[in-house]
């Protein structure tokens, strides 16, 4: 029923478990783009088996969003068509460009991130110490420099970009996993601080908002049981 | 240093790779259906790769990497969405590009799969080709079909060549080249593979002698295992 208003009054619905997983890059994206958005969770095998059995998911996959008349899958669409809709895309071909290049390689450390709760416990040690080194020794290197190299507020054209968002939400989950992890890049900081200081994104920062807390054990185990 | 220089001054594009398919394979592709001309540098040596690593050139130190209208471009999707931009092969708006950028995620999703088994190490090869087939047969090659009966057009979208046609011929022949038999429980599939291959610039670089990579040969990827510690 809330489906079905959300949907009418315009409104984003997104379907995924309740857990950070790759729909909170959505979620953040959305957020700091000010759109009010639903959600619908996930938490048995059968609510997925249902979204199947409807051809509501192209590849049987979840994210799925619901947006302006189409049921979109696969995060990147998801988040391209957003950005564009947004205006968080850059001015021109070329800005996208630069925009894309950036925010592939965060969804590069996003793909370690985002697992960490879901591996094996063997495994769990080995992912950690490689998500510690390629955010200190690879990417956040890289943003640090483009922000050293212009010295703008934002990572491309002077202006907020999705890059600018997904970039702030791995700042605060990296430093989740990592707590020194920002010690050495203070250009980061400043910009994490800028970036939360907008109104939207001030507002999705704050307890009671759809921003979704770090994977505790129940929400392993509902995605395990739903999904594998 | 001065082929690059050369070739930038021309405005062709120059890509930097392996002398293999790998990740750069779609980005030749869809380059040579836009009827680009374009150079490649390929890495031979470790000591290649340092190199650029070292001038820089490699934000994240990873290729492919491509020189393009000025920039120094890495990231596989960032290099494909610009050059699809650019020749008009990204559709008319931006319902039309969610469209072409789900399709393409499938598609890119079952490449990865495929090009996890060429990497991978021999003894987990026979499971990793389990997998892809069973994925091709069962999730891919169903939803595109799907597609192409949905609207009968001759194009995933917008009733014209868009980016993503040029990707899934790509993978088509691949999937041809895993196990012809895969394709035979979908015609229109197989029809659009047919039909965008014989396109004049697809045509051409299907043709020996173009800059299409061969399959993967196990003995050199082996070697390059050794030696890039992959």
């Amino acid at each position: 029923e809330n489906q079905a208003i959300a949907v009418m009054a315009g409104k984003p619905v997104l379907h995924y478990s309740d857990c950070r997983g790759r729909m909170e890059a959505v979620r953040w994206l959305l957020a700091a783009a000010g759109v009010e958005f639903e959600e619908k969770f996930l938490k048995t095998r059968d609510d997925l088996e249902r979204l199947r059995n409807d051809g509501s998911l192209m590849f049987q996959q979840v994210p799925m969003v619901e947006i302006d008349g189409m049921k979109l899958v696969q995060t990147r669409a998801i988040l391209n068509y957003i950005a564009t809709k947004y205006n968080l895309y850059g001015k021109d071909m070329k800005e996208r460009a630069i925009i894309d290049m950036y925010t592939e390689g965060l969804m590069d450390l996003d793909e370690m991130v985002l697992h960490q709760p879901y591996l094996p416990k063997e495994e769990k040690e080995g992912n950690l110490a490689k998500i510690k080194d390629k955010s200190r020794n690879r990417y956040f290197p890289a943003y640090e420099k483009v922000l050293k190299s212009h010295g703008q507020d934002y990572l491309v054209g002077n202006k907020l970009s999705r890059a600018d968002v997904y970039l702030v939400k791995l700042l605060y989950h990296v430093e989740e996993l990592d707590p020194s992890v920002l010690a050495n890049f203070p250009l980061l900081k400043a910009l994490r601080t800028r970036v939360s200081n907008l109104p939207t994104v001030k507002k999705f920062l704050q307890p009671g908002s759809q921003r979704k807390p770090l994977e505790d054990e129940k929400c392993v185990e509902e995605v395990m049981k739903a999904y594998i | 240093m001065c082929e690059t220089t050369v070739a930038a001054m021309a405005g062709k594009p120059v890509l930097y790779y392996w002398d293999a398919r790998g990740r750069m394979e779609c980005i030749r592709w869809l380059l040579a259906a836009a009827g680009v001309e374009f150079e490649e540098k390929f890495i031979e040596t470790p000591a290649d790769m340092e190199k650029l690593i070292k001038d820089g050139r490699l934000m994240f130190q990873q290729v492919p990497m491509v020189e393009i209208d000025g920039m120094t471009l890495v990231q596989t999707r960032a290099i494909l969405n610009y050059i699809a931009t650019k020749y008009n092969l990204y559709g008319k708006d931006a319902k039309e590009r969610a469209l072409i950028d789900m399709y393409t995620e499938g598609i890119l999703d079952l490449s990865e799969m495929m090009l996890q088994v060429v990497i991978s190490l021999p003894e987990q090869r026979e499971a990793k080709i389990s997998l892809v087939k069973e994925k091709t047969k069962n999730r891919y090659l169903p939803a595109y079909e799907k597609v192409l009966k949905s609207h009968g057009q001759d194009y995933l979208v917008g009733n014209r060549l868009t980016k993503v046609d040029i990707h899934l011929l790509e993978l088509l022949l691949y999937v041809e080249e895993l196990d012809s038999s895969l394709l035979a429980p979908f015609p229109l599939l197989k029809a659009l593979k047919s039909r965008i291959s014989s396109l004049p610039n697809v045509k051409k670089f299907l043709q020996p002698g173009s800059q299409r990579k061969p399959p993967p040969d196990m003995k050199r990827i082996e070697e390059a295992r050794k030696a890039f510690k992959f």
